[in-house]
């Protein structure tokens, strides 16, 4: 399966192409580069899956296959960093994801972005990302991952930053390339502690079970736990960085002022799902060895998707809602693997992570995708600004209700599938984490609901310019992407991908299911009691509860304290007296040298009179010492 | 002491010479010391270097008299005190251009 | 002769043809012959070079040569080669030949600057060839002299403080490392100044010690070493255009070649006893050359100061003594070269037209001059270490090859100056964020033009060699890595 190289070459070679003639391209041109190579490399991602998932089972067992590996770089007798191309279910379900996903977003971006200033950029950049976002889920290695990751994170602060004379977007490209960054810090280190133990980067060599090349990890310890436990945890720092998870979430509401289409695809669909899809990778090294720190990420994730969700539910940007959904919904895909075990049914939560995955990738897109939509319809990003879309954008209106349906867990809509098998997984685990995350998914379908009553009923809003409907080019999209959200639940997941590559059928438990589509249904019906209508019920409530409202929709003051760390102790306590200490102790002892040189210099330059018979006088007494001395001692 | 008060070479004890010679040297110094002015001071070196001359060739002609090393350095000295006369009247003579005298202490403006 | 001498001897003849060169137009074509001969020479060099081993060329150095020139302390000049030096060489050819490029309308005495110039040049490539201890230090003292003057003369701001100051601490240090060097000599016992006589004796280890601290200290300057980098920000600060680009491009680089081909190679085992002072002077550098880059407002300055950080992570790899590492502080010393020379050369392209290099006094310049702005965010993220730019295979280098240091303090040290990755994307990302993008901050600046070609010129060959190095480091790393093994095989470990 050479040809799977090419699904790498395509985006590179169009990121090249428009990138480098980007002042000699139209825009429409480069639009169509895009896109072709889009439409290119999809189809080959779908030739792929549908290759791979018919030729590589064998003994009903999904087989590895790395189809290209060369080496990038050697580090150390034994270390190498390889790129290649390695297929297994889940980086080929991914390839089916990023690929559908960013092709309906360049096909959308030829509308949404018609007329804008660096629409080659734009489009260049687009293809960056996607190559980056490929050649990181095709990763053979945990260290070509990193360097794909770093990459994803680039295209990430350069679309953010796609805006560049708005300062809210530098500041959030900036914002979101530090903290993933800072993120990343741990996740290199880990890297490097697991090298350093393992003297291997190979996925191959790491999934292989044969726990010998973990025995010096496992056996040398610092700080009251063992290396390969410092090792994974540090990884998941970075793939927690990646994907938003408390307290590095911080970056992602405010990625949201990129342009939307961007939000659908690195912050809703693809980039941030990576630390999923990094712990998903590793999944066999977490749960064989350190199924401790698995049990953190499971904690981490549950504690964030409650922390989001509540946050969702007090924001007012249209955007922003999504982003903390976002947030929360992949808590649950981390809650998904962090209860998880490998094999058959307790290898549930793997399975239904990666299905919530998928599914997520799809709804959300087209959620944001919608949202897109309106924006460009109303050019506002607050709920305040719409109501009462539904009559002007029917097509948006549907694709966008059905997607909240998706996200809410109503059946027979795809997430209600994904999300069921997470609760079930999690009720598995213990009846705490099963509780609480079946109250984050009933808090899911009220904020949802919320912001979809506040656009599209609610208030008659008297808009200036009447919105109208999207062009094709993005409602085409919308609809694409809604056909996934409504059928995505039948696919029979557990045939593709399992924790253990066998087949598993899912059944689902009705018991749960029953429960959570209560309350998802008792969400939606106060959602529609409060915002279907224009009421000010929603802020009497919010009034009543004043303090914790104001906490939430400053979603909980951590931007604030992460400003108060960054600006006010590392800019004006560290850095700045260290400036001062350079400029006054490092170097005003240099200059303080020089200055003693020069005191010196004057003092004794008086000897230098200029006198010549002075000069004569001191050299006959100078004579005359030295005889005398010569003779007496 | 006696040895010296003999005779040696001519009517004139070698202690004579070396006496004129020591005044000679002295009176330089004092000179050199004490002179302002360059025309001076340049006399004053020259009576050091006569000096020093005259000890050459008295200590020659008496103490080795059949060597000549003595009388060359003589000879030598009083072709290194033309030259220096030489380089030191142009000096002065700038200096006086300059200045409007040849007074010592103005050298000392030559000073950075 | 050697061919080797030819990286001299081209310079050397430079020079003499600008002393007959008549005009601005002359000038510049005997600056652009010459620097694309050397560039040519670096071409030849590197593949003749890895022709030679791959026939099966074993020797430490290749291409060697000797020549008596003053007999009585047995100081030859003794040429020779291995990967170090032909990467140190090519970085120099390229830093040269762009150099020429960015300096192209210098003014005024353009002849009297690019005499200099070469003469530099000739200081910088002498230093790379020899393997003579005394004519290294001959060459290293020549390269410095020039310096002087070029930033005394053509450099801007308070250029008289910073020429000196510049000068004197490198003499100062190079006073040190005559001491060391004249120690090896003397303590070795070898019938010559050659490095690979040298090595075949053994210094006595308490005398190894002395030594060991003179020559790593003094060289140590050279490269920034943490606290005596004060010269480099404000020397770099005042220095025209091409010669902040040279000087730190190349210059620095002297002092971590010479750390480790003097001070490493000869002196293993003082190296090793000695190595954790030093680290953790280097390690705190590192952060501390980050850190303080964070809070200045002059584009220089922060450059200088990133590169501070930089040179010192090269100390800081050196020191490591693995192999790995050791690769990986050549390699950073390439990659940062390139990088800190298109850093330079932009940030001058730039002050060129603002007249202003405070970043609070600029703003948007991105819509005004689009290729500048988007080659500075090149360099920016080739600094932050992203992957397909250089910075990052070598600092991933680096940092693997440290962690093969088991010791607690190794290991801290290590991970302090991996925390220099995030500090390095904060201060790049506020720069970019401050001048480059935004709104026009002084409408002044609206009317100001793009690039010139020789300006692009420059610039993209720059980032041709940045993006070469980063995405196929594996060519360039294999050669300097296998250079390395004699110098570890000497390590005790």
């Amino acid at each position: 399966m050479e040809y799977t190289l090419f699904i790498l070459l395509f985006p590179l070679a169009s990121f090249l192409i428009v990138g480098l003639l980007s002042n000699k391209l139209s825009h429409k041109a480069s639009g169509l580069i895009g896109t072709t190579s889009l439409t290119v490399v999809t189809l080959l991602s779908y030739y792929t899956a549908w290759a791979y998932f018919t030729t590589q089972k064998i003994d009903g067992v999904y087989q590895s296959l790395t189809v290209l590996n060369t080496t990038w770089l050697r580090v150390g007798a034994n270390l190498h960093i390889d790129m290649g191309i390695l297929l297994d279910p889940i980086s080929v379900m991914m390839l089916v994801v990023i690929s559908t996903v960013s092709l309906m977003v360049h096909i959308y971006s030829l509308g949404y972005m018609k007329g804008e200033v660096g629409f080659q950029r734009y489009y260049s950049f687009l293809s960056l990302f996607t190559f980056s976002m490929m050649g990181l889920v095709l990763a053979t290695n945990i260290f070509q991952m990193y360097i794909f990751w770093e990459l994803v994170g680039v295209s990430s602060y350069l679309l953010i930053g796609f805006y560049y004379t708005k300062p809210a977007a530098i500041a959030a490209s900036k914002k979101a390339f530090i903290v993933t960054r800072f993120a990343d810090m741990f996740f290199l280190i880990g890297i490097l502690v697991l090298s350093y133990f393992t003297q291997t980067f190979d996925f191959g060599i790491l999934m292989s079970g044969d726990a010998s090349i973990f025995s010096s990890a496992i056996g040398s310890s610092f700080l009251g736990a063992s290396a390969l436990v410092w090792a994974m945890a540090l990884i998941f720092i970075g793939g927690a960085g990646k994907s938003a998870m408390f307290p590095l979430h911080i970056w992602l509401p405010d990625a949201m002022e990129g342009p939307t289409p961007v939000s659908a695809l690195i912050h809703a669909a693809t980039m941030v799902v990576a630390g999923v899809y990094l712990v998903a990778r590793l999944f066999p090294i977490y749960i064989g060895f350190t199924p401790e720190v698995l049990h953190g990420i499971a904690y981490v994730g549950a504690f964030t998707s409650l922390f989001a969700a509540i946050i969702a539910i007090a924001q007012t940007d249209i955007k922003r809602v999504l982003a903390f959904s976002t947030i929360s919904q992949i808590g649950f895909m981390m809650v998904a693997l962090g209860v998880s075990k490998l094999e058959g049914h307790e290898g549930l939560g793997y399975m239904s992570s990666m299905f919530h995955l998928f599914t997520h990738a799809m709804f959300k897109a087209l959620l944001f995708l919608g949202a897109g939509s309106i924006i460009h319809a109303v050019h506002s990003n607050e709920m305040k600004d719409m109501g009462g879309l539904r009559k002007y954008m029917p097509v948006t209106h549907w694709t966008f209700l059905i997607a909240c349906l998706a996200i809410a867990g109503i059946p027979p809509f795809s997430g209600f599938v994904s999300k069921d098998e997470i609760l079930t997984a999690a009720f598995h685990f213990s009846n705490g984490m099963g509780i609480w995350m079946t109250v984050t998914a009933g808090l899911t379908a009220f904020y949802m609901f919320r912001l979809y009553y506040n656009i599209f009923w609610g208030k008659a809003t008297n808009y200036t310019h009447i919105p109208h409907e999207s062009p094709v080019s993005m409602t085409f999209p919308l609809v694409f992407l809604a056909i996934p959200t409504v059928l995505g639940g039948f696919i029979p997941f557990g045939h593709f991908v399992t924790a253990d590559r066998s087949d598993y059928t899912i059944h689902l438990d009705w018991t749960i299911a029953t429960v959570s589509i209560i309350l998802a249904v008792v969400g939606i019906i106060i959602a529609t009691v409060l915002y279907r209508k224009p009421s000010d019920v929603p802020n009497r409530i919010a009034n009543s509860i004043r303090g914790f409202h104001q906490a939430a929709y400053h979603r909980f003051y951590i931007d604030e304290i992460y400003l108060f760390i960054t600006k006010k102790i590392i800019f004006n306590c560290v850095s700045r007296p260290l400036a001062w200490f350079d400029r006054h102790i490092v170097d005003g002892f240099i200059n303080g040298l020089a200055s003693a040189t020069d005191w010196v210099s004057i003092r004794i330059r008086g000897f230098q009179s200029g006198e010549i018979q002075w000069y004569a006088y001191v050299f006959l007494f100078g004579t005359l010492l030295i005889t005398a001395l010569l003779l007496f001692i | 002491m006696g040895e010296f008060l003999i005779n040696a070479g001519g009517p004139i004890p070698m202690i004579g010479f070396q006496i004129v010679s020591l005044i000679m040297f002295f009176a330089g110094i004092y000179g050199f010391f004490t002179r302002r002015n360059l025309i001076m001071i340049l006399i004053s070196v020259e009576l050091i270097l006569n000096a020093v001359d005259i000890n050459f060739a008295v200590f020659n002609r008496y103490l080795y008299p059949d060597q000549m090393e003595g009388l060359f350095f003589a000879l030598f000295g009083i072709a290194i005190a033309a030259c220096e006369t030489a380089v030191a009247i142009a000096i002065i003579i700038n200096v006086y251009r300059n200045f409007g005298n040849a007074d010592v202490d103005n050298i000392k403006h030559l000073k950075g | 002769m050697n061919f080797l001498s030819l990286f001299v001897l081209v310079p050397v003849l430079m020079i003499l043809a600008l002393f007959l060169s008549k005009n601005r137009k002359q000038v510049l074509a005997i600056m652009v012959t010459g620097s694309s001969l050397l560039v040519i020479l670096s071409a030849n060099l590197v593949y003749q070079y890895i022709a030679a081993r791959n026939a099966g060329a074993v020797d430490p150095m290749l291409f060697t040569s000797s020549v008596a020139w003053y007999k009585p302390l047995n100081i030859n000049y003794s040429v020779g080669v291995d990967g170090v030096s032909v990467a140190m060489l090519c970085l120099s050819s390229v830093i040269v030949f762009t150099g020429v490029f960015t300096s192209w309308r210098i003014a005024p005495l353009t002849k009297e600057f690019f005499l200099w110039f070469s003469l530099l040049a000739a200081g910088v490539y002498g230093f790379f060839i020899s393997t003579d201890l005394f004519t290294m230090f001959l060459f290293y003292e020549t390269a410095l002299i020039p310096m002087y003057l070029l930033i005394g003369v053509w450099g801007s701001g308070k250029k008289e403080y910073s020429a000196m100051k510049l000068t004197l601490m490198l003499m100062g240090s190079s006073m040190i490392l005559l001491v060391g060097i004249l120690g090896i000599y003397f303590s070795s016992g070898a019938n010559s100044m050659d490095i690979l006589e040298i090595v075949k004796t053994t210094i006595p280890v308490q005398q190894q010690y002395l030594f060991f601290t003179l020559t790593f200290f003094g060289f140590g300057v050279l490269g920034a070493l943490f606290p005596f980098h004060t010269w480099s920000p404000d020397g770099h600060a005042s220095a025209p255009t091409a010669v902040s680009m040279l000087h730190a491009g190349v210059l620095m680089k002297l002092g971590g070649y010479g750390c480790f081909r003097v001070a490493i190679y000869l002196m293993p085992e003082a190296a090793e006893k000695l190595s954790p002072i030093f680290l953790v002077l280097t390690g705190i550098g590192v952060v501390y050359g980050a850190l303080v880059a964070i809070r200045q407002t002059d584009l220089k300055y922060i450059n200088a100061y990133s590169s501070v950080s930089h040179c010192n992570l090269v100390l800081f790899a050196i020191l490591m003594l693995t192999q790995t590492a050791m690769t990986g502080a050549v390699l950073q010393m390439l990659s940062h070269g390139l990088i800190t020379a298109l850093f330079f050369a932009l940030i001058g392209m730039i002050y060129g037209r603002t007249h202003t290099r405070l970043i609070t006094e600029m703003g948007g310049l991105m819509k005004i001059m689009p290729f500048l702005g988007v080659c500075f965010v090149i360099a920016g993220l080739a600094n932050i270490g992203l992957p397909g730019l250089s910075g990052f295979a070598a600092e991933m280098t680096i940092f693997i090859g440290a962690f093969e240091n088991t010791e607690i303090l190794y290991r801290v040290l290590t991970i302090a100056s991996i925390t220099s990755i995030v500090i390095g994307a904060v201060y790049i990302l506020r720069t970019v964020g401050k001048f480059l993008y935004g709104s026009i901050q002084n409408p002044a600046h609206a009317t100001l033009d793009d690039a010139h070609w020789y300006e692009r010129f420059a610039v993209i060959t720059l980032i041709a060699g940045i993006v070469y190095i980063g995405s196929f480091p594996l060519g360039v790393s294999d050669m300097i890595h296998e250079s390395l093994g004699n110098v570890v095989a000497q390590l005790v470990r």
